[in-house]
């Protein structure tokens, strides 16, 4: 083999570089997120229920809110009616986060878990919170 | 064929290493853009397009200009550029990536720059030049390297490229009639409200882009074994004289109109960058410098005895390419913003950080332009 | 069983046609219904046009005091920061000279103290907009109530609407507005950097039934209605006054007028 020790070398730098981000973060699992739905807004509610069930804004949040962000900015259309008919307006700050006011334990726990970074908060306010 | 890219002499890797620095700067001094914003430039919100969109259209027309060699090979089967169209072909590449970097350096959300394709919106001409200019850095990119494959294998080049070449040829005036337009449509703006206004770029183009080519062929000839031919070149500096006087006769008309008219608001523009309007003069003896430069190239490109003396031609190339550059890299886009649409002036100076940026996006152009160009020439050296 | 380069190619490539299409499919069926019975509507309260347009009547705008006042209620509302320099400025509604607000109406022999008048100035929110034509992203577009908006979430900063508003109405984000605001309005979006904003005739005011909030400021200065309605307000003003628009021979007609005298 020509080279052989050169090559060899290379592929230990490539599987080095390669698996170091497993190595890097071996044995430090992060705490299963817990979001908390315990606002002073929802605890009042006699019904806890959100614009939709609970199983679809687990999953299918993210696309809600870009169904709402067009609907509301690109066809003026600012009232969502949900699967049981009842009318909300369409705002993440005035509707969203009205009830959900614990966007640490709400939002970030998971967003930190699953390492997405939606860019909401870039312009939208955050609800004010007590420091945790 | 990339593989002759990756021996060379040390004054080749000493060049790539200079600009590999210098791109590097650049792109630190854009993390600092990213993170700050594009108020790191001079940019500001009378002023909103600067060095970076100057950059842009002057190299749109760069690239533009490799049809001045493949167009008399192709269509007038002039044997003289067979050997060179390929410089062209790769420096319309080079400028067209630079075009490419230059736009996203100034977006203010560079993140989402794929709205453009996401989004798709014919009504505006930037979607327009987003497609003419990706599809024409995919023509030169497709043509170039098969025709040189084909050259180095001494074969002649599969007959599927013909028809992509002639589609070249027709679609290079079109990227830059189109960044034209870019201008020329906009209510408001007199300095670029102007019918003329992509015939003015394509004839700066096709003097400024061949003047670029005639200094490259020197050094080629200078650095290499390869010799582009002198008759080449010599036809190069005649296409560079006639579009450097149509040009210059260009840029007489649109001062004949607006002087003559009398109409203030074409006045304005061309007050501020050659007299200054109260002042404000900061790019006058910018637009000065360009304005003799283009007479001085003038002289020595319509006298027989300067064009065909290599020196002089060289040094008219010189000439054309930073007129040129001043004229549209600069003067065409700032003129356009001053004065403002309450005719105030806002003045325009780039900062330190977006100069760096500037030239680390020239330095990547480069290095890709040596990078394809040493593997054209080392194909060139082999068969010699 | 032994495939060749090519054949291996083949069979990849259509495996991957195959999965895009199915995708495409599931995306057909699925479309925008996903949620079942459920929609989106305006709210009855909500004030409607054709096209909105607003009349300035500069005569009753007369101390600093007034259009101070209007300014700030636009300006607070909608978190529109203070830089202090011109530079980083941005601005939906403002003040300038007559001069500069109708740079080819005037002569120098102008009726007295008209240079000292301020002129609010704004979005015009034009019929036919070149800012919209513009856009390479549809960020900046026509509302169907004729307002023409920025969609902050999809603009990309390129600022291609900047250089065709002949009227100066836009302003960019060329850093973080953020600091800049001096007391933020919880029911409204701040901006971020690298986007481009102006006036959206309070669209968001419109939705729950309320008008403008300079209009609301101005003491019955200026006034916003339906320019397609002969019976609005803003017609009825247009008929029994002489109003001027910014550049009218730029055809981009625009939607906000102004009553100058008499």
């Amino acid at each position: 083999m020509y080279d052989g020790s050169k090559i060899i070398a290379g592929l230990i730098v490539f599987v080095g570089l390669f698996t170091f981000p497993f190595l890097y973060n071996m044995g430090k699992a992060s705490a299963k997120p817990e979001p908390k739905i315990d606002t002073p807004v929802i605890q009042q509610l006699a019904e806890k229920k959100c614009v939709e069930p609970k199983s679809f804004m687990r999953a299918e949040h993210m696309k809600l809110l870009n169904e709402w962000r067009d609907s509301a900015i690109r066809k003026a259309k600012r009232v969502y009616v949900g699967a049981e008919g009842k009318e909300y307006t369409i705002s993440l700050q005035n509707t969203c986060m009205k009830c959900h006011s614990n966007k640490k334990k709400f939002c970030d726990e998971c967003h930190n878990y699953m390492a997405v970074k939606p860019y909401c908060w870039d312009c939208h306010l955050e609800p004010k919170e007590k420091k945790l | 064929m990339l593989e002759k890219a990756l021996t060379g002499s040390r004054r080749y890797w000493l060049w790539i290493c200079v600009l590999l620095a210098l791109s590097g700067i650049g792109f630190i001094a854009y993390l600092r853009q990213f993170t700050y914003g594009l108020g790191i430039t001079g940019m500001s919100r009378d002023v909103t397009w600067g060095l970076y969109i100057g950059q842009f259209t002057f190299l749109v027309g760069v690239a533009a200009s490799g049809v001045m060699l493949v167009l008399p090979y192709y269509l007038h089967n002039y044997k003289k550029f067979g050997k060179i169209t390929i410089l062209g072909e790769f420096m319309a590449v080079a400028a067209v990536t630079m075009c490419v970097l230059f736009i996203f350096v100034d977006m203010g959300q560079p993140m989402r720059i794929m709205n453009v394709m996401l989004h798709p919106t014919p009504n505006s001409i930037m979607f327009w030049d987003s497609v003419v200019l990706l599809g024409y850095l995919m023509l030169n990119i497709i043509i170039g390297w098969t025709v040189l494959g084909a050259e180095r294998k001494e074969v002649p080049p599969p007959s599927w490229v013909k028809p992509l070449i002639y589609l070249s040829i027709a679609w290079a005036p079109s990227i830059h009639t189109v960044t034209a337009f870019l201008y020329a449509g906009l209510p408001g703006r007199h300095f670029w409200l102007t019918a003329i206004m992509a015939a003015r770029f394509l004839a700066s183009a096709f003097a400024s882009g061949p003047a670029l080519l005639i200094l490259l062929c020197f050094i080629i000839r200078r650095t290499t074994r390869f010799d582009p031919g002198k008759e080449a070149i010599q036809t190069l500096g005649k296409i560079v004289t006639y579009f450097m006087i149509t040009n210059v006769f260009f840029f007489g008309l649109e001062v004949f109109t607006a002087f003559y008219s009398q109409i203030p608001g074409h006045m304005h523009s061309f007050e501020y960058l050659y007299a200054g309007l109260e002042e404000h003069r900061v790019l006058v003896p910018l637009m000065w410098t360009s304005a003799v430069l283009a007479i001085v190239a003038v002289i020595l490109l319509i006298n027989p005895a300067t064009r065909k003396n290599e020196i002089t031609l060289g040094l008219a190339s010189v000439a054309v390419f930073l007129s040129l550059w001043i004229d549209k890299g600069f003067g065409l886009v700032i003129g356009g913003f001053v004065p403002n649409p309450f005719e105030t002036v806002t003045e325009y100076w780039p900062t330190l950080p977006e100069t760096l940026i500037t030239i680390g996006v020239w330095a990547a152009g480069f290095l890709i332009l040596t990078v394809l160009y040493k593997v054209a020439i080392s194909v060139k050296e082999e068969l010699a | 069983m032994s495939i060749n380069r090519r054949e291996f190619l083949k069979i990849a490539g259509i495996s991957l046609l195959g999965f895009g299409g199915a995708s495409a499919v599931k995306k057909h069926l699925m479309g925008d219904n996903w949620v079942e019975a459920s929609e989106v509507l305006r709210s009855p309260d909500a004030l409607t046009a054709q096209q909105w347009a607003m009349v300035v009547d500069v005569r009753k705008i007369t101390t600093m005091n007034d259009y101070k006042k209007i300014v700030e209620a636009c300006h607070s509302i909608h978190n529109v920061p203070d830089f202090r320099n011109p530079k980083d400025e941005i601005k939906w509604i403002w003040k300038d000279t007559f001069e500069h607000t109708f740079p080819t109406s005037g002569h120098p022999y102008m009726e007295e103290g008209i240079e000292e008048k301020p002129f609010l100035l704004l979005c015009n929110h034009c019929e036919n907009p070149p800012c919209v034509r513009v856009c390479p992203t549809k960020a900046t577009f026509k509302s169907k109530d004729g307002i023409t908006m920025v969609d902050f979430h999809r603009c990309i900063g390129c600022r291609f609407c900047m250089a065709a508003c002949p009227y100066g109405a836009r302003s960019f984000n060329w850093r973080d507005p953020r600091p800049f605001i001096k007391k933020t309005n919880p029911e409204f979006p701040t901006r971020t950097k690298g986007v481009v904003e102006k006036c959206n005739f309070c669209a968001e005011r419109l939705a729950k039934g309320l008008e403008p909030a300079c209009v609301e400021a101005s003491n019955g200065a200026m006034v916003f209605g339906d320019l397609k309605d002969p019976d609005s307000e803003v017609r009825r003003i247009l008929r029994t006054h002489y109003t001027i628009v910014r550049k009218p021979e730029l055809g981009t007609r625009p939607s906000v007028y102004y009553v100058i005298g008499g």
